[in-house]
């Protein structure tokens, strides 16, 4: 049995649905809202497992599921060394979304990572702190600052509204995902220029344990080349 | 795998010798504030160390490295000259990236050390010419560097405050060093400044962004830095043989630039005190680079020594680390050197001998 893995709410559900549905593999979820089952249709051998986001790279990993939709940048905030547990089968389109790091838009000095580094160094010596940069993504957004040697800064943790941790003062940038940039305008905060930590969208990844016959075969029948040179 | 035991063994034999040597034995915590150690290395610590958490201390890491610790028991009441010597594990985050390695490192392992709190300018002789003698029956090579010597070199060079100043700040950043060089060594290019919105949002204050404004301006009107000192920069961060070699080099690079003439007085003496203790310095490989990738952490002499397989890590290095000492006493400085050797790689050589 092959076990695949799909966010289990929203419009991330709704289109994975579809990208499966135009493949000619139905997945519905099962009658009641409340239950986190599904049935799979036009293939055999396929059970849906209905998953938070989340959770699918961390399931992936531990081979609990084979199959799995999630976001890159989930995988590769949450699992280090994900290529050696991971096979990104197939970008799916959707679900867009950059890690960016936005300062306040009044910061007219600050367009560049250049501008950031230099900012950071003037701030701690002024501040006698580091610059605080408000995150989910500690993991991608150190190795990406880490790689433009980017120093005198730290990272503050923000689960959520990380928007607002500028006008409270509890960090002087933030790094973040957006698909618009709405939310950041109205909060007065700027993107930086040049290209974001990561562009992310939903992708059918696999388990590299799980590679073999029967997934070769769904993958096909999905219209994909199976998982060889991948 | 080689036993922990004896690995702990080769610990001590290396503990023995460095109280032969004077050193009082200190045996730091493993829980240590993460406060200190966040603030002095920045967020790559928190990359290669645990960090875990107590209900009533606060965030707390295990052990990255001993230095920190035995320089904050120190200031506690040590006296100078004092020599300290441990042994104990460290713990390191190996964070891999994309893909795991095959042979991941290790994420505990003993650490020897030996410290020297000491103004008197023979001291770094007298660490190195220590660790060499333990290391050398493992037929170990070293390499030496001198922080001292660049940030003399940047100090010397014909720029304006704000501009050596952030040269000297990103020393240990060798790209983002590169790119200012470069900036600086072509006219500038005066920046538009787009209208401030309405409002003002966040901690910098206003007052911040003019003064930076202001730099940025007057640092476009400076003239380039001549390319000769560009050549001569490269020149010297590009030094690297067998010490007698290097040492004739700075000498006739120290004619054209006497800023650092002194920093290659200084590196003469050391070798030559070294060779008084018994080290021949046309065996030790000077690099005028070497130390620049590490942490923010050395400032003068720096020493590592290679062993065993390519793929190793260095199993001894250390150096003089004045300017942490001054961090971690509010700007009371105590200049001290040291170093670290990893007996669970000389454990293995022993094994595999």
């Amino acid at each position: 049995m092959i076990r695949l893995g799909v966010p289990s709410k929203g419009r991330l559900m709704e289109q994975s649905f579809a990208w499966f549905a135009d493949r000619g593999v139905r997945l519905t979820r099962s009658a009641s809202d409340r239950e986190y089952a599904g049935t799979v249709e036009g293939v055999e051998g396929v059970a849906l497992v209905l998953l938070s986001a989340g959770e699918i790279p961390r399931e992936l990993a531990a081979g609990r599921i084979e199959l799995g939709v999630t976001g890159t940048d989930l995988v590769r905030e949450k699992l280090p060394g994900w290529r050696s547990d991971l096979i990104e089968v197939a970008p799916m389109g959707f679900g867009h979304a950059d890690l960016i790091l936005a300062v306040p838009e009044c910061w007219t000095d600050c367009r560049t990572l250049d501008d950031l580094a230099s900012i950071a160094r003037d701030f701690r010596a002024a501040h006698g702190f580091r610059l605080r940069i408000a995150t989910k993504y500690h993991r991608l957004v150190r190795a990406h600052l880490a790689a433009h040697e980017v120093a005198d800064y730290q990272l503050v943790d923000s689960q959520g509204a990380t928007e607002g941790t500028v006008a409270n003062q509890t960090a002087e940038a933030i790094a973040d995902i957006t698909s618009s940039g709405a939310t950041l305008r109205a909060n007065g905060l700027a993107v930086l220029d040049g290209p974001p930590i990561l562009q992310s969208q939903a992708t059918l990844f696999m388990a590299r344990a799980a590679t073999g016959p029967a997934t070769d075969a769904f993958l096909r029948r999905l219209g994909l080349d199976g998982t060889k040179g991948l | 795998m080689i036993p922990k035991r004896d690995k702990q063994d080769v610990g001590q034999r290396l503990l023995a010798a460095f109280r032969a040597a004077g050193a009082a034995e200190i045996a730091p915590d493993i829980l240590l504030p993460a406060e200190s150690l966040l603030d002095l290395y920045g967020e790559d610590i928190r990359a290669r160390a645990y960090v875990t958490t107590d209900p009533i201390r606060g965030e707390m890491m295990l052990r990255p490295d001993f230095t920190v610790p035995v320089v904050q028991a120190h200031m506690q009441g040590g006296a100078e000259p004092a020599r300290y010597c441990y042994l104990g594990e460290v713990f390191r985050k190996q964070d891999m990236g994309e893909t795991r390695p095959a042979h991941p490192r290790d994420s505990e392992y003993l650490q020897a050390g030996f410290e020297l709190f000491s103004r008197d300018a023979a001291a770094d002789a007298e660490v190195f010419a220590l660790f060499h003698g333990l290391l050398a029956p493992y037929g170990a090579t070293s390499e030496t560097g001198d922080m001292g010597l660049l940030l003399d070199a940047v100090r010397a060079l014909p720029l304006t405050a704000p501009r050596r100043d952030a040269l000297l700040h990103h020393i240990w950043r060798p790209g983002r060093f590169q790119r200012l060089m470069e900036r600086f060594a072509v006219p500038g290019v005066a920046r538009q400044f787009p209208p401030e919105p309405d409002g003002w949002s966040g901690l910098r204050d206003r007052a911040e962004m003019v003064a930076r404004i202001a730099r940025l301006r007057a640092d476009a009107a400076v003239p380039p830095l001549p390319a000769i000192w560009m050549e001569r920069l490269t020149r010297l961060l590009a030094l690297r043989g067998p010490v007698p070699e290097v040492t004739a080099s700075l000498r006739r690079l120290a004619e054209d630039w006497p800023g650092i003439a002194e920093a290659a007085q200084r590196i003469e003496a050391r070798f030559a005190r070294i060779a008084r203790l018994g080290v021949d310095p046309a065996g030790i490989v000077f690099d005028a680079s070497h130390g620049r990738a590490t942490m923010e952490y050395y400032d003068g002499f720096t020493f590592s020594f290679r062993a065993g397989p390519d793929e190793w890590p260095p199993v001894a290095s250390g150096g003089r680390y004045d300017a942490l000492t001054r961090v971690l006493g509010k700007g009371r400085a105590i200049p001290a050197v040291g170093g670290i050797i990893r007996p669970g790689l000389l454990a293995e050589m022993e094994a595999a001998a």
